[in-house]
C-alpha cells in the first residue's frame, strides 16, 4: 500500500471551465476517494424571487444555465402555471417541445466535444461545435437569441414559428443528423477512443439507484427513466422510448448522449408533423396562490422546481433542484478505484454543470 | 470505412468553404427576430414608466416631469420584456448589438421628449 497524499482538482481546471472542487485522496496513482466541495459561484436566485415579481422572474430563472437555458425557463413557468391551474394551447405547447429538443441536441454537441477534448482530441471538439452551431443558428432565427431565448413566458410562448421555418429546421436537421454520424461514430467505434472510456467508472445498476443519479447518467446504468414520459409539454403526444445502455461505464454514458441526439431530432421531426394551428398564449390574471413542484428533463437529467405563491406579486418561496447536483454523489461512487488521469473524464461524463448547482 | 470517412473530412477541409466568416470583412447577418439595442420612439411615449418598474435588471428610469427616457446599456440583459409590456408600444428592438465600450461614462443613453438627443 502507497501513501495517501491529498491532491486538489478545481476549483480552476483545464477541463472543466467551471469551479468544482474535488479534494482527490490518492495511493500512488489510484484514487480511493473524493471530497467535493461547492459554493464557488452562488447567487441567491431562491432570495431574489422575494423582489422581482413573477413574470419578470421568468427571464433572471432563463439565466440560472446558459446551457439549458430554455428549459429551466420552461420548468419555471410550467410551475407557475401549475399554480394557477392554467392550461396553455397546444401549439404553446409544441413550440416548448421543439425549442426544448433543439436545445438537448445541443447541449449533447457541445457535450460530445468537450469529451473529445477532455482526452485530447481537439479537432473531433471542433467537429462537433461545428455541426452544434447550425442548430445554435435556428435558435437565433427563431427566438432572436443564441442562447437566451426569452420566449417562454406564463401562459404560453412569446414568438410562434411559421410552418415555412418548421420546414425549414427539419431541413436543417437532416443535414446536422447526417454530420454528427459521421462524430458519434469515432465514439462509438474509435479504437483509441474506446481505450479511454470503456470500463472506466462503473456506476452499477443498483448504485446509481442508490446514489440518486438522474439523466444519462442513470440510464447510461440501465434505469430506464426518462421524465419526458410524464407527458409534460407535448411530450404525452409523442412516441419514444427512454435511450438505456447496460454497462454503466464512461463508454455507456457516451453512448446514451450520442444516440439521444438521434432521438431528439426524430422528436422534433414529430412535433413538426403534428403541430396544430392556434393561438400560441392564453391571458393571465390576477396573483398565483398556492404551491406545486414540476419536475422535467433537461439535457442533463432531471430538475425539479418548487414554487409557494401567497396571492400577492411576488413568490414566497422558490427552489430549484439541479440535475448536476444530484450526479455528483455518482461522481463520487465513480471515482474511487480510477486513475488520477481518469478524474477529468469521469467529471465530465456527468456532464457538470456548476453555474447550474449554485443558482 | 474509417479512412473513408477521414479522407472525405480531409478533402472538406481542404477545399471546402470555412466553417468561419472572415469577419471584419464579412460581416454576421442578424435574422430578423434578433434581439439587440432596445430603441426607444420618443413621439409615442407617455412617460408611464410601466417598462421601467417591470424590467428585470431595472436599467430603464424614465421621468415624466423631465420627459427624460433613459437606459443603462450595460445593465440591459435583452430580455424584451420592456418590448412587450409598453401600452404605447413605443419600445422596440433593433438588430445589431450595443457595440463594445472602453469608457463607462457612455453606458447611459439618455432620450428626452420630441428632441431625440443621445447623451454622449
Ligand atoms: S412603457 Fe412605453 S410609454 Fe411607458 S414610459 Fe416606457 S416606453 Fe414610455
Ligand atoms: S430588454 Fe429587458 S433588461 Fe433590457 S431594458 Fe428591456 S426589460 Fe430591461
Amino acid at each position: 500500500m502507497g501513501e495517501r497524499t491529498i491532491i486538489p482538482f478545481g476549483p480552476q481546471h483545464p477541463v472543466l471551465p467551471e469551479p468544482l472542487h474535488l479534494d482527490l485522496i490518492l495511493e500512488d496513482e489510484k484514487v480511493v476517494g473524493a471530497v467535493p466541495s461547492i459554493g464557488f459561484v452562488h447567487r441567491g436566485l431562491e432570495k431574489l424571487v422575494e423582489k422581482r415579481d413573477f413574470h419578470e422572474m421568468m427571464y433572471v430563472i432563463e439565466r440560472v444555465c446558459g446551457i439549458c437555458s430554455f428549459i429551466h425557463g420552461q420548468g419555471y413557468v410550467q410551475t407557475i402555471e401549475g399554480i394557477f391551474d392554467l392550461e396553455i394551447p397546444d401549439r404553446a405547447k409544441f413550440l416548448r417541445t421543439i425549442w426544448a429538443e433543439l436545445s438537448r441536441v445541443h447541449s449533447h454537441l457541445l457535450w460530445l466535444g468537450l469529451m473529445a477534448d477532455a482526452y485530447g482530441f481537439e479537432s473531433l471538439f471542433m467537429h462537433c461545435w461545428r455541426v452544434r452551431e447550425k442548430i445554435l443558428d435556428i435558435f437565433e432565427e427563431t427566438t432572436g437569441g443564441r442562447v437566451i431565448f426569452s420566449v417562454c413566458k406564463v401562459g404560453g410562448v412569446w414568438k410562434d414559428i411559421d410552418n415555412e421555418t418548421l420546414k425549414k429546421i427539419v431541413e436543417v436537421l437532416n443535414v446536422v443528423e447526417q454530420e454528427s454520424k459521421d462524430l458519434t461514430n469515432v465514439f462509438i467505434k474509435d479504437f483509441t477512443v474506446q481505450k479511454r472510456t470503456r470500463g472506466v467508472g462503473v456506476l452499477t445498476y443498483q448504485e446509481a439507484i442508490d446514489v440518486g443519479a438522474v439523466g444519462p447518467t442513470l440510464r447510461g446504468s440501465g434505469v430506464a427513466m426518462d421524465l419526458r414520459k410524464l407527458g409534460y409539454a407535448a411530450y404525452g403526444e409523442l412516441d419514444f422510448e427512454p435511450i438505456v445502455e447496460k454497462d454503466g461505464d464512461c463508454y455507456a454514458r457516451t453512448l446514451v448522449r450520442a444516440r439521444e441526439i438521434y432521438q431528439s431530432i426524430d422528436l422534433i421531426r414529430q412535433c413538426v408533423s403534428k403541430i396544430p394551428d392556434g393561438e400560441i398564449d392564453v391571458k393571465v390574471k390576477g396573483f398565483p396562490k398556492g404551491e406545486y413542484v414540476s419536475r422535467l428533463e433537461q439535457p442533463r437529467g432531471q430538475v425539479v422546481y418548487y414554487a409557494r405563491a401567497n396571492g400577492t406579486k411576488y413568490l414566497e418561496r422558490f427552489r430549484v433542484r439541479t440535475p448536476t447536483f444530484a450526479n455528483i454523489p455518482a461522481l463520487l461512487k465513480m471515482l474511487p478505484g480510477c486513475d488520477l488521469a481518469d478524474v477529468p473524464l469521469l467529471a465530465l461524463t456527468i456532464d457538470p454543470c456548476i453555474s447550474c448547482t449554485e443558482r | 470505412m474509417a479512412f473513408n470517412v477521414i479522407g472525405k473530412t480531409v478533402m472538406k477541409s481542404l477545399f471546402g468553404k470555412p466553417a468561419t466568416a472572415m469577419y471584419p470583412v464579412i460581416k454576421n447577418e442578424f435574422y430578423p427576430n434578433t434581439r439587440g439595442n432596445i430603441q426607444v420612439d420618443m413621439e409615442k411615449c407617455i412617460y408611464c414608466g410601466i417598462c421601467g418598474r417591470r424590467c428585470p435588471a431595472g436599467a430603464i428610469e424614465v421621468s415624466k416631469p423631465d420627459k427624460k427616457w433613459e437606459i443603462d446599456r450595460t445593465r440591459c440583459i435583452v430580455c424584451n420584456f420592456c418590448v412587450q409590456v409598453c401600452p404605447k408600444n413605443c419600445l422596440s428592438t433593433e438588430r445589431h448589438y450595443t457595440s463594445p465600450m472602453t469608457d463607462k461614462s457612455n453606458r447611459i443613453s439618455t432620450f428626452f421628449g420630441q428632441t431625440v438627443q443621445e447623451d454622449a
